[in-house]
């Protein structure tokens, strides 16, 4: 078998009888304008492509800010019962940003023991955990119930019944100048474990954490 | 005098005869100066672009024997995309995409606008209708056999056709944006984002934030009448020239012609 590199070119232009070739040159005058044009065309391309492509990706990484929102005094809310309250998540949207949340006393031999400050008052967020419709708490039954495909959650907002994946969501509640404010959104698993805020369809017991990862958008948490 | 490409074949019948020699009094009618300018209308842009030759390849190809009704699916799917381009556009002229401000112009449209509730609601059955012919379309494709190789690359830009309009379909459920559309986009953020990984920030990059907010509208908007369509437009071409260039397939149950001395010798 004959040696390969027998037949390999020299590197120089100048061995290879380029017309014009410097001493040492290696990239011949035409490779370098092509290369340079193509490198050019891709600069200019990507100049316009990827700053459109961050502007679209943006919100996938901004940070929300956390908001309170006062929703009443504390003698307005019982334990045994909820007292619907509406805030707005969202603004500069009109009555769209805006959602009902159904709020009681914490109650120790139903929740158990006080996880801190901000579990005195407990807001249950109304979007179901199946797809995101609203759900509607039934004093009769003392059942939470959804419209769309028949999810149902108990009293504390564990699932019952119906296709939900994990207990409804709920929100930081604190008290400020005698007043109870309500803050940001958390999610919880079967155990009523905090989670950062996911969205409705997505388990968070067992492996689910790790299959649907906390969100780079989600408002800085209270310490 | 150019030289000229081979003409279209025209059945005998309907060519018109030349005429004879001593027939009519020698001078031109009005309507033949009329048709004499026509051609060389023609002639004129057809010497400066060569258009004929595509436009002849495009659409006088051979098709096999036992082509039939089915085969007109595409088309039709393609037209109904063409209405749809059609009556968006006119749409956009009265829509506004912003959160306060979409449903009172929807509401416009269709009580107010001079032929509004027309063109709307062309748009929205006309939606379903492409939603139909592109299955069926699809379904033909399959049963016939027609995806299989050399054809395989047209199925694959046929089934990015299918999940774009899709996507149309789902980013303009929204833009009524009455009570039925908020719902639905909510529910299909909500499918979207069940997607183990990445579905999370999909539904991020939709909403355009955690929440349904204000840029969620108009996100969804400028998806629906921009950019997707541009690909629909862009692929469908792609779509088209494979058609051309590969020709279309013999329904399943028309058999190859042999001839006996062929098939013995086989045999």
């Amino acid at each position: 078998m004959p040696d390969r590199h027998e037949k390999t070119k020299s590197p120089y232009t100048a061995d290879r009888d380029y017309p014009g070739a410097f001493e040492g040159e290696t990239v011949t005058r035409r490779r370098l304008v092509t290369g340079g044009g193509q490198a050019l065309g891709v600069i200019a391309a990507a100049s316009f492509a990827l700053p459109a492509l961050g502007f679209a990706l943006g919100p996938v990484f901004e940070r929300g800010k956390a908001t309170w929102e006062a929703v009443g005094s504390p003698d307005d809310f019982i334990a045994e019962s909820y007292i619907p309250k509406v805030i707005t998540t969202t603004r500069r949207v009109g009555e769209v940003g805006k959602t009902t949340v159904y709020m009681r006393k914490h109650e120790p031999s139903v929740d158990g023991e006080l996880k801190d400050s901000y579990d005195e008052y407990v807001a249950i967020s109304t979007r179901c955990m199946h797809l995101g419709c609203p759900v509607r708490y039934i004093e009769a039954s003392q059942r939470f119930v959804c419209p769309c495909h028949g999810g149902v959650y108990d009293f504390t907002g564990r699932v019952v019944g119906g296709p939900p994946v994990r207990p409804l969501d709920r929100f930081y509640t604190r008290v400020r100048a005698g007043l109870v404010e309500v803050g940001p959104r958390y999610s919880v698993n079967s155990e009523l474990k905090r989670y950062s805020p996911r969205d409705p369809g997505e388990p968070l017991d067992g492996i689910g954490p790790y299959l649907y990862p906390p969100r780079f958008s989600t408002p800085e948490l209270p310490s | 005098m150019s030289p000229r490409l081979p003409a279209p074949p025209i059945p005998d019948q309907l060519k018109s005869a030349p005429q004879r020699a001593g027939e009519g009094d020698g001078k031109k009618s009005a309507l033949d100066h009329g048709v004499e300018a026509g051609v060389s209308a023609v002639d004129w842009i057809d010497e400066r672009t060569s258009l004929s030759g595509g436009l002849r390849w495009m659409m006088f190809r051979k098709v096999p024997k036992g082509t039939n009704w089915f085969y007109t699916l595409g088309s039709a799917t393609m037209f109904a995309f063409l209405s749809q381009a059609v009556t968006g556009v006119f749409l956009a002229m009265y829509y506004t995409p912003s959160a306060t401000q979409a449903y009172e112009s929807t509401r416009y449209i269709t009580n107010e606008a001079f032929l509004g509730e027309f063109v709307r609601g062309m748009h929205k059955w006309g939606s379903t209708v492409m939603v139909i012919l592109i299955f069926v379309h699809m379904g033909r494709t399959f049963f016939f056999g027609a995806y299989k190789y050399p054809r395989e690359l047209n199925w694959v830009i046929g089934v990015v056709l299918l999940v774009l309009t899709m996507t149309m379909s789902f980013t303009g459920y929204l833009l009524p944006f009455d009570q039925r559309s908020y719902w639905a986009t909510i529910v299909g953020v909500n499918i979207n984002g069940t997607g183990p990984i990445v579905g999370p920030y999909l539904s991020d990059f939709l909403r355009a934030g955690p929440e349904f907010g204000a840029t969620t509208l108009s996100r969804f908007y400028a998806i629906h009448m921009l950019l997707v369509p541009g690909a629909i437009a862009a692929l469908m071409g792609a779509h088209l020239y494979l058609v051309a260039r590969l020709g279309t397939t013999a329904p399943p149950w028309i058999k190859a012609e042999t001839s006996d001395e062929l098939a013995t010798d086989e045999v």
